[in-house]
């Protein structure tokens, strides 16, 4: 009953194209930015920030990123673990070349390199299309995880072959490093996934965003309109490894401190970040963090109820979680291309109406 | 040696003027095929010109080479009194050429307006990152760009479904909506192939007078292809007749229909 | 004849068998593809899979013993009998027929008509459960295949080769195993090539392949040649994880080395059988080759994760529809 449009009236186009246009929708974002900013950094303890928060933040960049590429330009790519790794990688080498400049520019920096790389890997994308294309990301994965692994140069020649994430201070508060506190971890990665999540917005909704569906969904019409394609696509390669590489940069040194770049972004990890979109939602930024929630609580839920409760062996819940993650993905694909967010969609269609559906 | 063309007015009060595009011994061929064979025509400001011809006569070969999407072999394409070397099609879009498609090619995935806006993509010029950040010039771009395309969407009167993704529109009104995309573009020139293709007679009706209307309102130049005899003669000023890629009349409605060899390609006179 | 030379070649023999087996792989991939547009991502789990099953029945095993244990807290798993090779081959090759039909049924059939990249999507979904099913059924551990598939490097070969060189080279070193699997994989090309070229299926096949709408038109059951095609491409995978899974153990790295068909078909095109044969052979010489003279002295090895990628990336820039593929005309 609350949930409407009517007398909602909209008198500017300024009005009519913002991000919520429901009165109602406006003032959930605003508290749920509250809660996430206001309420959980004070209650959250170490168990809930590795389990979940922190991870659910960081992997939904990723899947932003991914969204942006597959979703809205239409372009599958399976080098996501590779380009995460670039931004890891990248922000390894800036924090140990430059201690003295701040980690969050040095998380930015490792973006736009990223960006670069994503941008190169994407020059294929011209000529090669569909899944030709995304067997061809798979030599970006490879290749890059291949190059971290072999190239001392990039883990500063450890003798572990490991990269290692030293302590560092935003605003006086460690937010790397093994002396991190739990919500300062939280806090950081919930600032980027903020930022990030409306520059995403605010590309998806103009004209480069349009021109991106364009691409995405009658290629050769949008280039007859007027859409550069070589522009478009490359323009997406590069704002989606952008969020990728933060991600990833986020990843090794605030979630994970140490890495291995096979073991953490070998090509499963692509895999994860396609199957989050898929079930959120693909051309949805909403899809993109409900996507990511679900297959970071999922492991997480079955972890609880099959090896806590019922007392089942670990590889066994490991295996049933592949069974259930597959018949996901297929599901979704039969039963709702547009993931959870286009269920959340219908609901609230529904509610919208209500309790006078006709 | 082409004559000089003179500026004229129509009887029903249009203006038509100068030689807009110059289509100048067009040959194409794909592989050994011929589609089009040394044709040379002319389309003047403010004219709705249609090209005709039985299937696989070439039209919409002939329609591809001056969206850009065909390069001919043979032959110059001049517009707006230069000669234009070999682009790719969205280079030519940004000289102020708009098409709509034989078959419906809309982003099924947008809504209405989006597809729309899509049109006034060659108009728009901020760059990625003051889209990031969206308020300011961005944004200013946008509403700017959201009232010409208002203007639009009132005139094709598709208001109600302004919101609506296309996939689930009728195929009429799609049609109708393509229209709305190229119109958005302000184009010089709009391409429009078989904009009735399928439509009933009420339909057709409806899209003959918008046709109409956006070259009297507008002044848009208008080269059309349309299988509709009776549709083309009524709406159009002069006539190109294409048969198996040569051009076998040019001319105004009247002087087309009395042409010999066109009653022979419509009526099926063996070839030899 | 110089040493280097001589294991130049040498190298470039064992590229050729490691490449049979990568076209064997594909092989599965073409079969699929041409009947249904189905790219299908799963077809290296499939040979897992098919693997897997083929040891859990020579052994004995019983099928979810872990998950029966976990639920029902008993102790069982095998059944204390074991099954004689050929006759287990056949009963896996009875559930890889099964196993097309649930596909079909269960999945591609409400996906009729989706766009190729939903597909391919989909049937990376199909790879995970499969895999997770797989391990379900007979637990995760490494097994070994033991078929009496005749091992190590011929003896024979090596001896007879020897002579070529000079003191420093004892002859090319040849897998026994390999070729087994080259003269297997020769085998069942021809098999599938007469199929389709000479039976009723065959050609019916070869019509849906064609046009869809025309085959359903004459009366095809698009449901019966699919799950034909499933089957056919189950019985690929049956034999490249016979021919995998003795030569390096049934584990989950068979589902990542048959990622290598990917490459192969990108070389080959999608819808060309003697396409993903060169397109193997050109892959596996590649590598071993690339390996041999630039990845290991200068790169730092195992450049053979990403040779074959890289390779087909840059060779589908420059011809889009691969070696033997149909040339792709864009139209409006």
């Amino acid at each position: 009953m609350f949930y409407r449009e009517a007398g909602d009236f909209k008198t500017s186009y300024e009005a009519d194209s913002q991000t919520f246009p429901i009165a109602f929708d406006r003032y959930r974002y605003w508290a749920v930015l509250a809660i996430a900013f206001l309420v959980i950094p004070f209650v959250i303890n170490d168990y809930w920030v590795n389990a979940i928060f922190v991870p659910f933040l960081i992997y939904a960049i990723a899947a932003i990123g991914l969204n942006i590429l597959t979703g809205y330009c239409g372009q599958v790519s399976l080098g996501t673990g590779g380009f995460m790794a670039v931004g890891a990688y990248a922000c390894y080498k800036l924090m140990t070349g430059f201690p003295d400049v701040s980690i969050v520019i040095h998380i930015i920096l490792a973006g736009g390199i990223t960006a670069a790389v994503g941008a190169a890997f994407g020059l294929p994308s011209l000529r090669i299309k569909g899944f030709y294309l995304a067997v061809a990301t798979l030599a970006a994965q490879f290749f890059l995880v291949w190059l971290f692994n072999k190239v001392s140069w990039f883990y500063n020649y450890s003798a572990s072959g490991q990269i290692n994430a030293p302590e560092r201070f935003v605003a006086g508060v460690a937010v790397t490093g093994p002396n991190t506190a739990p919500w300062a971890q939280y806090m950081i990665c919930l600032v980027f996934l903020t930022v990030c999540a409306l520059l995403a917005r605010n590309l998806t909704r103009g004209t480069i965003g349009r021109s991106w569906m364009a691409i995405r969904d009658m290629d050769i019409a949008a280039e007859i309109i007027g859409v550069n394609p070589l522009k478009a696509k490359l323009t997406a390669f590069a704002v989606s490894s952008f969020f990728i590489g933060i991600s990833g940069a986020l990843f090794f040194a605030v979630y994970l401190g140490a890495v291995e770049v096979g073991e953490a972004f070998g090509i499963q990890k692509s895999f994860l970040v396609l199957f989050m979109i898929i079930i959120g939602g693909l051309g949805s930024i909403f899809g993109s963090f409900a996507g990511a929630a679900f297959l970071v609580v999922l492991p997480v839920a079955l972890k609880v109820i099959g090896v806590d409760w019922l007392d089942w062996p670990t590889d066994l819940v490991a295996h049933l979680q592949l069974v259930i993650v597959g018949a996901l993905i297929m599901f979704f694909l039969i039963k709702e291309p547009h993931g959870l967010a286009q269920l959340w969609r219908v609901t609230k269609e529904k509610l919208r109406l209500w309790p006078f559906p006709y | 040696m082409k004559d000089t063309v003179v500026p004229y007015t129509t009887p029903d009060g249009r203006t038509i003027g100068d030689v807009l595009m110059d289509m100048r011994g067009i040959t194409l061929r794909f592989g050994g095929v011929e589609a089009i064979k040394n044709i040379s025509f002319d389309i003047r400001e403010g004219e709705i010109r249609a090209i005709i011809g039985p299937n696989g006569a070439g039209k919409s070969s002939m329609l591809n080479v001056i969206s850009g999407f065909y390069n001919p072999q043979d032959g110059e394409v001049w517009f707006r009194g230069a000669k234009r070397p070999p682009m790719k099609p969205f280079q030519v879009a940004r000289q102020g050429i708009a098409r709509t498609f034989q078959n419906i090619a809309l982003f099924e995935g947008m809504t209405v307006l989006d597809n729309v806006m899509t049109g006034r993509l060659t108009h728009m010029k901020t760059g990625m990152f003051a889209q990031a950040l969206w308020k300011g010039r961005a944004e200013r771009e946008e509403t700017e760009n959201r009232e010409v395309v208002e203007r639009i969407i009132d005139f094709l009167e598709i208001q109600a479904i302004r919101k609506t993704p296309v996939g689930r529109l009728p195929y009429g009104l799609k049609k109708r909506v393509e229209l709305a995309r190229a119109l958005a573009a302000e184009p010089k020139l709009l391409l429009l192939d078989e904009p009735m293709a399928g439509m009933n007679v009420e339909e057709k009706e409806d899209m003959s007078r918008f046709i109409l209307d956006v070259n009297d309102e507008f002044g848009t130049t208008i080269a059309l292809i349309e299988h509709d005899m009776g549709v083309v003669m009524d709406i159009s000023d002069r006539v190109v007749v294409m048969d198996y890629g040569r051009k076998i009349g040019d001319g105004t409605p009247d002087e087309v229909r009395g042409n010999q060899e066109v009653i022979d390609a419509y009526l099926g006179v063996a070839h030899d | 004849m110089s040493a280097d030379f001589l294991y130049g070649i040498e190298v470039i023999i064992n590229g050729l068998m490691a490449g049979v087996l990568y076209a064997l792989v594909a092989l599965g991939f073409v079969l699929i593809f041409k009947a249904s547009g189905i790219f299908n991502y799963a077809q290296g789990v499939m040979a897992l899979f098919a693997a897997l099953t083929l040891v859990g029945v020579m052994e004995g095993q019983v099928p979810f013993s872990h998950l029966i244990n976990a639920v029902f807290g008993t102790e069982i798993h095998h059944f204390g009998w074991e099954v004689p090779a050929l006759l287990a081959i056949l009963l896996t090759l009875c559930i890889m027929i099964a196993f097309a039909w649930a596909v079909q049924y269960f999945v591609f059939r409400h996906l009729v008509g989706q766009e190729p990249i939903i597909l391919f999507m989909a049937t990376i979904g199909l790879a995970y459960f499969l895999e997770g099913v797989g391990d379900l059924m007979w637990g995760s551990d490494i097994k070994t295949l033991a078929l009496g598939l005749p091992q190590g490097g011929s003896m024979a070969v090596e001896e007879w080769t020897a002579g070529l060189g000079g003191d420093d080279f004892y002859g090319f070193f040849i897998d026994k195993l390999d070729m087994v699997a080259t003269v297997v994989a020769l085998l069942l090309v021809a098999g599938l090539v007469g199929f389709a070229q000479y039976t009723k299926q065959g050609r019916a096949m070869r019509a849906v392949a064609d046009d869809h709408q025309a085959a359903l038109s004459v009366g095809i059951s698009l449901n019966f040649i699919w799950v034909l095609v499933w089957s056919l491409a189950g019985l690929v995978a049956l034999v490249a994880g016979v021919m995998w899974g003795a030569k390096s153990g049934v584990q989950f790295s068979l589902s990542l080395i048959a990622l290598k068909a990917l490459p192969v078909l990108m070389l080959g095109g999608f819808t060309s059988i003697p396409g993903a044969i060169v397109g193997g052979l050109i892959i596996g010489v590649g590598e071993k080759l690339f390996e041999y003279t630039i990845g290991a002295p200068f790169l730092g090895g195992a450049t053979e994760n990403w040779f074959a990628y890289m390779l087909a990336l840059i060779f589908l820039v420059f011809r889009p529809q691969g070696l033997f593929g149909e040339r792709i005309i864009e139209r409006v």
